[in-house]
């Protein structure tokens, strides 16, 4: 009979800041430049070199922080941290060890399967990220130093999350944080955005925590619960089997589907933290915490809770206009200039985002006003709802605005009751079959009645006034 | 005239007043450089064709009227430790051999904006680790006074060529007492400034919390206008001070008296034994000099000062550690043939740094490993605190406190190799200060009966280096051991044993 | 605290400090540094003995925070950034593979 098993996973996420200039110094940062090109003598790790601390990163550390409900150290730490690799030119990085900027803080998630709760996050520290080494199939490896020196925060989760779907919740409600407070752009695959995992388990109701491994090497949410799924099932296996589980890193490879030991790739680190001598205490001055903190961009989490109670949408369109920021203050901004928010939803989660992404919003000719203004012609009955689609379409072509579009094409919706009467009185002599067929029970072909209404005067005759007058008109013969 | 028989201060103002051109002045320290400097060693690499343009670009700037910096057209050779873009660095070791900086320092920056010319680059121990410039992985530098002396260390190529007249004034640097115990032990003058009040930036690292660049010159004067020239905030430093640098340094009027001003002996340093009574008998000397011109002598103690040297090594030693860990080989520097990157490392390492700096290395990699950082180089740390609580209460008692620089006169080319411990001693009285961050000066003071110099040490409060200076300017003018300069040729003189 | 200084009396400890610290020593430099540091862990003991409860390390940087404004880069002549490199290929660090 096998053991009820509780398992216990803590998450380590780097998160690469969207700063214009490195953490130690002012080379630029940007994803994708030549060889070597982003740097400079103190990224480089010459002889001689100090670093002077980017104030912008600090400010990005704190919103990350504040946004995850942490305090806020007034004073923290510096310290280095030693171990040789060719992509840490120092040969060791400036990180922070026994006081970091910021604790206590945390993270409400909502996993597929477990209970929606929020998990604590010990502690978030500023740091320097180290270079790139390409290994080469001829035997060498190549160190590319752009990204050395760029800033990172680490952020550290208790060790509360219980199962794979719990880690993934907390990974994707952290990644919604960091992007929407815009200090990180969570691309995975170019690595702004890294998860490492610390895996145990333990017999359910034993305090004691068994023997953790660490997991590296998952570059999407999948192969995280993939990861995750199957470290688990290994400590199973290996302990119910009668062995142990040994304290060591793991690479997940994705191909194969399972982790594997790095023991012997490395020594045991020792890595010899002391306070960084160049680098004063860091002292925040708590009024620049405060107007921060005043400052704060909505998060998602509360912009969705507004969406449902303000503005009436489901939980469902709340998620997927909340998905993006770029969506989420898109749709903020044709709310803002006409407030038909129920519209505006089905506009955009239907005939905008089936023609383009949700990330790609900005760049789309359809502006929020331009949308909004759609949106308010058919409220004011200028345009059938119909009709809307037809401007819709041209204005994604053209980028010219809704109203102009109406002039230009005459797409104006007719409104005149005398004219649409006339209209409906030819239609119902012309197709006296339908008209009888219609009279005698058959429902279904006011239909097309309507059908030919809208044909014959070009689809801008008002729809309602058009079931109207047919109702009224079929009812009297 | 022989230009380098003047002072800085004197040829500089040769220079303004167009007695004497940068390209003649330059040509005249080549020239000693060519006759001499086989016999002291004081240059690792000198630069003649690069000196001369400069040289001449001064003098014509000169004579085209645009204004001139306050050291304009003055040649100077510089310790090998500063980056001279586009001029071969290599901190005296193996593993910079041919490295040649893509960046200037920022007091070479100053320097340069002032008009110097930098002609060479000046011996000293590898790493700035040593107290004989014996460390050095290319030569030994020879002390003018007595060839088959040392100069002191680790500014020792520094010192030799301010005394042998083979710079006029020059920029070392202080870690544990790197340029005040080569400027005792040539004769000349040498200032450590308080911690963070000249730019690190540029400046090879060997121990971040006590490295502190400083002039030294023939003259309290010229040290002076140096310090006035290099000192003060930069941007690129997170640890220089913003506080103002005080104007008119080098302003130090002459025959000033000494009256109000209170100079602590500590008993600490003035021990039974280990100092030798030559030296403590003309330190006593200057004191009563002091006491002429007017000031009050009292004793103070400064308790913990026997314990500088423990904490010394400990805390440079963990440090350096850390700051040499980038010369592996890959970027720049010495690489050795190696199959895989554990040896790249090791061997590159293994065959670029000399014993000295591996013993230092190693020390310090132990202090700072796992279950022995808090017991020694963090308890280290909290000996600091004392050693610098010592000097504040002794400072609310006295305004300078005056000790002897080293403990002896320039021992001999070999004499301490073999015995670590013995050589770290050297720097007994020195040391306390970098470990408080305190400035100190050290000047000559007198001759032993060898004819070897004698320095008398000065330490001030944080960011005092105008009294200092003062005080030094005021003996200087009352005594004439600096007028004193080693005789030529330079062979061995002192003789006999140590 | 326990005295360290026994631990090189033994070569263990020397040899594994030189492995931390990547340098590669001949027996002859193992044992002399051995001895050597053996013997300055012996002298700098006397910190022991001094009461340093309740007392801070010298942070010498102090606390005058300093955050540094945009745009200080150094700009690098073309090529600069390899111009020390021992090896070096398209731009980049050239090492033997990582195992």
């Amino acid at each position: 009979m096998s053991i009820d098993w509780e398992v216990v996973i803590g998450l380590e996420v780097h998160c690469q800041l969207l700063t214009r200039e490195k953490l130690f110094c002012s080379c630029p940062t940007d994803f994708g430049a030549p060889i070597n090109s982003n740097t400079c003598p103190i990224c480089l790790g010459h002889p001689g070199v100090l670093p002077v601390l980017n104030a912008e990163a600090v400010e990005f550390a704190i919103r990350a922080g504040l946004a995850l409900e942490c305090q806020v150290r007034e004073r923290s730490v510096f310290s280095r941290k030693h171990y040789f690799y060719p992509d840490l030119p120092k040969g060791y990085q400036i990180t922070q060890y026994e006081l970091p900027i910021l604790e206590h803080g945390k993270l409400f998630i909502e996993p597929e399967s477990g209970a929606a709760r929020t998990i604590g996050i010990t502690r978030i520290h500023m740091e320097e990220d180290a270079g790139k080494s390409i290994h080469m199939d001829t035997g060498a490896t190549l160190v590319d130093l752009n990204r050395a020196g760029v800033p990172l925060i680490e952020i550290v989760s208790e060790p509360e999350m219980r199962s794979a779907d719990d880690a993934v919740a907390y990974l994707k409600a952290l990644h919604e944080v960091v992007r929407y407070l815009s200090v990180c752009d969570g691309n995975m695959e170019e690595g702004s955005f890294r998860c490492d995992a610390n895996v145990s388990i333990r017999p359910r109701g034993q305090a004691k925590f068994g023997t953790r491994t660490e997991i590296k090497n998952m570059n999407t949410f999948r192969g995280v619960q993939r990861a995750i799924e199957y470290e688990i099932s290994r400590h199973i296996e290996v302990i119910e089997g009668g062995g142990a589980i040994i304290q060591e890193t793991r690479l997940w490879d994705e191909g194969a589907g399972r982790t594997r030991s790095m023991r012997g790739k490395e020594d045991a680190h020792d890595y010899r933290y002391f306070p960084e001598p160049d680098l004063p205490v860091l002292v925040l001055d708590p009024a620049q915490v405060e107007r921060l903190r005043g400052t704060q961009p909505e998060l998602p989490a509360a912009m969705r809770k507004r969406l449902v109670s303000d503005y009436g949408l489901s939980p469902y369109d709340a998620g997927v206009l909340t998905a993006e920021p770029v969506l989420a203050r898109y749709f903020e901004a044709a709310v803002a200039a006409h407030r038909n928010p129920k519209a505006i939803c089905n506009w955009v989660t239907s005939e905008l985002l089936g023609r383009v992404s949700a990330t790609a919003v900005d760049a789309c000719s359809v502006t929020p006003h331009g949308l909004a203004r759609l949106v308010a012609l058919i409220d004011d009955a200028t345009i059938s709802g119909k009709i809307a689609k037809t401007v819709f379409e041209r204005m994604m072509e053209t980028g010219r605005a809704p109203d102009e579009i109406v002039e230009a094409e005459g797409l104006r919706q007719v409104t005149d009751t005398s004219a649409i009467e006339a209209i409906v009185r030819g239609v119902i002599e012309a197709n006296p079959v339908q008209v009888s067929g219609y009279r005698s029970g058959k429902v279904g072909l006011k239909g097309f009645l309507v059908g030919q209404v809208m044909k014959q005067s070009g689809g801008k005759a008002n729809p309602g006034l058009v079931n109207e007058l047919l109702d009224r008109l079929l009812g009297e013969g | 005239m022989d230009v380098t028989t003047l002072t800085l201060i004197e040829l500089r103002d040769a220079l303004r007043s167009g007695t004497v051109t940068s390209v003649e002045a330059t040509r005249a320290y080549l020239n000693r450089i060519t006759a001499h400097d086989d016999a002291i060693g004081a240059y690792l690499t000198v630069d003649a064709e690069g000196a001369l343009a400069q040289a001449a670009a001064i003098d014509a700037a000169r004579a085209a009227g645009q204004s001139a910096g306050a050291l304009a057209g003055v040649p100077m050779g510089l310790k090998d430790i500063f980056l001279t873009k586009g001029l071969r660095t290599t901190c005296a070791s193996k593993v910079l051999e041919d490295f040649v900086p893509i960046y200037d320092a920022t007091v070479v920056e100053r320097l340069r904006a002032a008009g110097v010319v930098v002609i060479g680059k000046l011996n000293m121990d590898e790493f700035a680790m040593g107290s004989s410039t014996e460390n050095s992985a290319f030569k030994k530098t020879h002390n003018p006074w007595d060839i088959e002396r040392t100069p002191g260390g680790s500014s020792g190529g520094s010192s030799a060529a301010v005394a042998a007249r083979l710079t006029p004034g020059t920029l070392g640097t202080d870690t544990g007492g790197s340029i005040r115990q080569p400027a005792a032990l040539c004769g000349i003058v040498g200032l450590k400034p308080t911690w963070g009040r000249v730019s690190r930036f540029g400046v090879i690292a060997f121990a971040s919390s006590l490295d502190q660049v400083g002039p030294m010159g023939r003259t309290v004067r010229d040290v002076a206008l140096l310090e006035e020239v290099i000192a003060g905030y930069d941007p690129r430093d997170s640890t220089s001070s913003q506080r103002e640098v005080p104007t008119g340094l080098a302003d130090l009027p002459r025959g000033a008296d000494l009256r109000g001003l209170r100079v602590g002996l500590p008993r600490e340093y003035f021990p039974e034994s280990g100092l030798d009574p030559q030296v403590s008998s003309a330190v006593y000397a200057a004191v009563e000099q002091l006491k002429a011109l007017g000031a009050e002598v009292k004793p103070v103690s400064l308790p913990h000062s026997p314990l500088g040297v423990a904490a010394y090594y400990l805390v440079a030693t963990a440090e350096a550690s850390s700051n040499l860990a980038r010369y592996d080989g890959v970027r720049y520097g010495h690489r050795a043939k190696a199959d895989d990157l554990y040896g790249l490392y090791a061997r590159s390492r293994g065959e670029g740094f000399g014993l000295e700096v591996k013993r230092r290395i190693m020390l310090g990699t132990f202090a700072l490993s796992a279950g022995y950082y808090e017991a020694y180089y963090r308890k280290a740390g909290q000996v600091r605190t004392l050693i610098l609580r010592d000097f504040e209460a002794a400072f609310s008692e006295v305004d300078v406190i005056a000790t002897p620089t080293s403990p002896t006169t320039a021992f001999k080319l070999g004499e301490r190799m073999d015995d670590p411990l013995q050589m770290y001693l050297a720097d007994i009285f020195t040391i306390s200060c970098n470990l408080a961050g305190l400035p100190g000066l050290s000047l000559p003071c007198g001759f032993d009966n060898r004819g070897l110099p004698i320095g008398l040490q000065l330490l001030g409060r944080a960011f005092d280096e105008p009294t200092l200076l003062r005080v030094g300017a005021a003996y200087e003018d009352a005594t004439t051991w600096h007028t004193r300069a080693p005789a030529e040729p330079f062979v061995a003189r002192a003789g006999g044993a140590a | 605290m326990e005295s360290a200084r026994h631990l090189f009396d033994g070569d263990e400890t020397v040899r594994r400090i030189a492995r931390l610290a990547r340098l590669e020593l001949d027996d002859a430099t193992l044992e002399l540094l051995r001895r050597q540091l053996g013997d300055i862990l012996g002298y700098v003991e006397q910190l022991d003995a001094v009461d340093t409860t309740g007392v801070e390390p010298l942070a010498a940087a102090g606390e005058q925070t300093r955050l540094r404004e945009d745009g200080l880069r150094i700009a690098l002549d073309p090529g600069a950034h390899v111009r020390n490199a021992p090896d070096h290929s398209t731009g980049a660090f050239r090492v033997p593979k990582v195992l």
